[in-house]
């Protein structure tokens, strides 16, 4: 193949100390200048919109809608192009159901009865993974069974694996495509930027007017939502193969496939396994929302003990999911990690042959007992533990909510008119070319010509949408949410990168936290900081703070040990050694978590807007549910996706700035 | 033990089996149904008032009809649009939605409108019921800016906090303050979740707090809120949204169902087009699916074996 697709990496430009002197009063001046502009003409060009009303760009977009729910079923396109994928998908989809969770025929169990699925997938763990995590996935199976939702569980574990399979089939070429190929890496980047932070309740409606009521229309929800993980981990992966391996593969006489094969591939498998990790776990946070248009399984429990607030019941239920999760992410990373070291078992090769035989054996066994005898078929009982662990929740949100009500109330009203007002204030008052043009001065400042570029338009697209004023009201809110999560994810970060302990025992929770439907949350936080917008930072809290603390931990527990012990030689003591040595050495990971931090927080925009936050979530919500809105919902969404670029742009050029200070 | 024993000779004869096994149960033949019903596809749109509806109906269709009862758990607007698909062969509780029913039954002519569930809907403005023991005279709209600044919250600014709940449901709110000049200002709750909790600890609470709400509701059965008279509707007062200033219309509450299903003579046409009880009814029914969380069917068994004439009248011709 010829030189040009062997492109080498741009050499690394060089800051030095007056710039970074200069760009630190810059920035100074910039934020002044800013707040005195914005108080100076604060009321003139707000552009505020009443919720009701549209501008003609939201009509349209209306229009648009309409002419294709009225189109669907006359255009061939939709006919046959559409059907075809949507037939194919369900047949995917129903077909493991069948196997796993629905019964068929005139079997009250499906396929595989719940022995069978609890051995069998006990012993899959075995063979991708160890013996521990063989034990830990078969008493999380088990317990599934025991919290009454067996059932539910493998309905939900059927749409994951679907819609996984399908994502990785997509995905994986893709993104060694984006990794083979920089120029294909451009072009997709706002794609999956749009996939990711474009609220899926914006596509829900039209999801549902294509590929109908059912699992075809869930599984594609939740592609759309796992797919760039997928793609961008596979991308990074083959990026991070040392490029003279495959110069040296080419020079020895490789075709440019023979090197992807032979080179890349192989040394990029474990990185991609840590992608697959990823995608099934962003499949998994959709299971609630794809229960809006029916998926089956746990999410469709969370959300209908919503509509009669039993809090115990939906808490019972994203246990469920929290234990899946935890069970396919354990058995991934350790298969991630067993890619690194496949020539060094534990156990000797006898051994482990003499397992795998076994372990054969017992999962036949399992498989025709379960198809056999109704009670190894159908999980017996109705769930030993899960009535007791919903009154337990009850009684905890109850008794929290009764005694600390005074507390909750106090800390709402403190944070929201010492923080959220003000903030919210100057922003929304402000006029929006003050606000924009500092949006693009900063941009020019941390990333240059490009990205004040790239800004530019991302802030005259928000004005096009016609929904400055409610992003604004979203920006307040979300920097908010985005600052308090970045302090405690470098409080909690440097705490467990710094101890093993720590780590064992706050991931579980960490987990919890970005699996854990917001749903399930939702109503105790309303219990205790009522429908406000500090109710919606918390909420966005909970689930952006658990990446950050991850990214923060791995950054200080990956800075080396040289360093270390040179701070120890010098005699730090502890605070010094976090603050003038790890923390400066974690520099690049800090940056990382606040970026990942800002976006996260974006994706619980619209949960916002279910409890009390206004701004462009609950537009979104609007136009989910109001056929006349669903064009203001679109532009809503689009809104969020430009801020979310703007953000992400920004604080990723200030993350390249840190990095090349750093370096020098 | 017996079972023991039963299990090891049936260990070897199951290896064996296996493939066998297998192979047969995947063609299985589909359980005889009752023919004459076949499969209804009810759609479930998510409040509890709806669930109860849902919940009598297709235990009806279940055990006296011998239907296969698909309940789909979907949003009113996705709902409808499975009417010309024929994914929804039912939309048991209806709260207006002029749109969609110029779209779908005037227009597209692929869904019918059932009638009346018997239930009366009433929307409207509600206050806890501890204020409108303390100010009686807070219940009428005229005096509501004179209590204004007890309603203020973090939220709400310099005005009275009003707080709406799940944007999918008919509200005039922020145009009615508006044209009748009232100092508030509309908090958007986004979810019907939120906008009850919010009633529930204000209540709890002693804390003042006015809202949008609706009847026939199971939560007023534990917090009973105190309607707040808002100037008398009349036909056509709330025509243009803008320039509203008048209640909420009363709202009959009708079925609406799929075209073709209706003519297909399933005699789960026959039970929809019938089916009609009152307020008390669903809000009996309501209450033991909310309150003391039955199952669908323990709660509609509840009410069925209570009532066997009204039941015997919806599934006569």
């Amino acid at each position: 193949m010829s030189a040009t697709v062997l492109a080498k990496p741009k050499p690394v430009q060089k800051a030095n100390v007056v710039q970074k002197y200069k760009m630190e009063l810059y920035l100074s001046a910039l934020s002044a200048g800013f707040v005195f502009f914005a108080i100076l003409l604060r009321g003139i060009a707000t552009l505020p919109l009443d919720t009701s009303s549209l501008t003609s760009f939201q009509s349209w977009l209306n229009s648009v809608s309409d002419w294709i729910g009225n189109n669907q079923n006359s255009n061939p396109f939709f006919t046959f192009f559409i059907n075809v994928i949507r037939d194919s998908i369900d047949a995917f989809v129903t077909g493991i159901q069948d196997l796993i969770s629905q019964s068929i025929g005139n079997n009250a169990s499906p396929l595989i009865g719940w022995l069978g699925i609890v051995v069998l997938l006990s012993f899959v763990a075995y063979t991708v993974a160890n013996v521990r995590i063989a034990i830990l996935v078969f008493l999380g199976l088990v317990s599934l069974g025991l919290l009454g939702f067996w059932q539910e569980s493998m309905d939900t574990l059927a749409l994951t694996l679907a819609a996984v399979v399908l994502a990785l089939i997509i995905g994986i070429p893709l993104g060694i495509c984006a990794g083979l190929f920089p120029r294909f890496e451009k072009v997709i980047t706002p794609f999956l930027d749009f996939a990711q932070v474009m609220p899926t309740f914006v596509y829900l409606t039209p999801v549902t007017l294509f590929f109908l009521i059912g699992p075809a229309s869930a599984t594609i929800v939740t592609m759309v939502y796992a797919i760039p993980p997928a793609l961008r981990i596979t991308s990074v992966a083959l990026h991070e193969v040392p490029w003279s391996s495959v110069e040296a593969a080419v020079s020895m006489g490789s075709t440019r496939i023979q090197a992807l094969r032979k080179v890349q591939l192989p040394q990029a498998k474990r990185t991609i396994v840590v992608g697959i990790n990823q995608t099934i776990m962003a499949a998994l946070s959709m299971v609630t929302i794809a229960a809006l248009i029916d998926a089956p399984g746990l999410g469709k429990v969370v959300v209908t003990a919503l509509e009669s607030l039993d809090i115990g019941k939906s808490f019972q239920a994203g246990l469920g999911i929290v234990i899946l999760a935890v069970l396919l992410d354990r058995t991934t990373t350790a298969a991630a990690s067993k890619v690194d070291t496949e020539n060094s078992h534990l156990v000797s090769h006898k051994r482990h042959r003499q397992i795998l035989l076994f372990g054969g054996i017992a999962t036949l066994v399992a498989l025709l007992i379960s198809r056999i005898y109704s009670w190894a078929g159908n999980f017996p009982g109705t769930g030993l533990i899960g009535s007791d662990i919903a009154r337990y929740a009850d009684d905890i949100v109850n008794w929290i909510q009764l005694h600390f009500v005074s507390v909750t109330n106090a800390i709402t009203n403190g944070v929201s008119y010492g923080l959220i007002n003000p903030i919210q204030n100057l922003l929304t008052n402000s006029p929006w070319f003050v606000t924009g043009l500092a949006f693009v001065l900063l941009a020019l400042i941390l990333g240059g010509k490009k990205l004040a570029i790239i800004s530019t338009l991302c802030v005259l697209g928000i004005v096009g949408t016609g929904l400055w004023s409610d992003t604004m009201t979203t920006l307040a809110s979300v920097l908010v949410a985005a600052t308090a999560t970045v302090a405690i994810g470098i409080i909690f970060g440097v705490w467990i990168g710094r101890s093993k302990r720590a780590d064992q025992i706050m991931r579980p929770m960490l987990d919890a936290g970005q699996v854990l439907p917001a749903f399930v949350y939702l109503v105790p936080f309303l219990g205790l900081f009522g429908a406000t917008r500090f109710t919606a930072i918390m909420a966005a809290i909970v689930y952006a703070a658990p990446a950050s603390i991850k990214l923060m931990a791995d950054g200080i527990a990956g800075v080396p040990a040289s360093i270390t012990e040179a701070g120890i030689a010098a005699g730090s003591n502890k605070w010094q050694m976090i603050v003038k040595v790890q923390l400066p050495s974690a520099r690049r990971a800090l940056a990382l978590s606040t970026n990942q931090g800002i976006i996260y927080v974006l994706a619980m925009v619209v949960v916002g807007g279910l409890v009390g936050a206004g701004g462009l979530g609950y537009l979104v919500v609007a136009g989910f549910t109001q056929l006349n809105l669903t064009g203001k919902g679109l532009a809503a969404g689009l809104a969020i996706v430009l801020l979310g670029i703007l953000l992400d742009r920004i604080t990723q050029a200030a993350a390249a700035r840190s990095m090349l200070e750093r370096t020098k | 033990m017996s079972t023991t024993s039963r299990f090891r000779r049936g260990t070897v004869f199951l290896l064996v089996a296996t493939a066998i096994s297998f192979a047969f149960s995947a063609g299985a033949p589909a359980q005889a149904a009752a023919a004459k019903c076949g499969t209804v596809n009810l759609a479930d749109n998510a409040w509890v008032g709806y669930e109860a509806d849902l919940a009598v109906v297709s235990y009806i269709m279940k055990n006296d009809l011998g239907c296969k009862v698909v309940v789909k758990n979907l949003s009113e607007q996705v709902s409808w649009q499975g009417f010309p698909t024929g994914q929804i062969d039912a939309i048991l509780e209806n709260w207006g939605h002029e749109d969609l029913a110029a779209k779908y039954i005037t227009k597209q002519k692929v869904a019918v409108d059932l009638g009346s569930t018997g239930n009366k809907g009433i929307i409207g403005w509600y206050v806890v019921p501890w204020l409108a023991a303390k100010y009686p005279d807070i219940t009428n709209w005229k005096n509501l800016n004179k209590y204004a600044s007890m309603f203020k919250t973090s939220e709400s600014g310099s005005q009275g906090a009003f707080l709406d709940g799940d944007p999918s449901y008919v509200t005039n709110d922020a145009a009615i303050i508006k044209n009748l000049k009232l100092n508030y200002k509309v908090i958007y709750t986004g979810s019907e979740a939120a906008l009850i909790t919010s009633f529930r600890n204000a209540e709890a609470q002693k804390k003042p707090m006015i809202g949008y709400f609706y009847e026939p509701q199971w939560f007023l059965a534990q917090v009973p809120l105190v309607h707040v008279t808002l100037p008398a509707w009349k036909s056509g007062c709330d025509a243009n949204p803008k320039t509203v200033a008048c209640d909420y219309p009363p709202y009959a509450l009708n079925k609406v169902a799929s075209a073709k299903f209706m003519s297909s003579g399933s005699p789960a046409a026959t039970l929809l087009k019938n089916f009609s009880w009152t307020n008390a009814d669903q809000n009996s029914v309501a209450k033991s699916l909310a309150v003391d969380k039955l199952s669908d069917d323990a709660a509609a068994k509840i009410w069925i074996t209570a009532h066997p004439a009204i039941v015997k009248k919806w599934l006569g011709n």
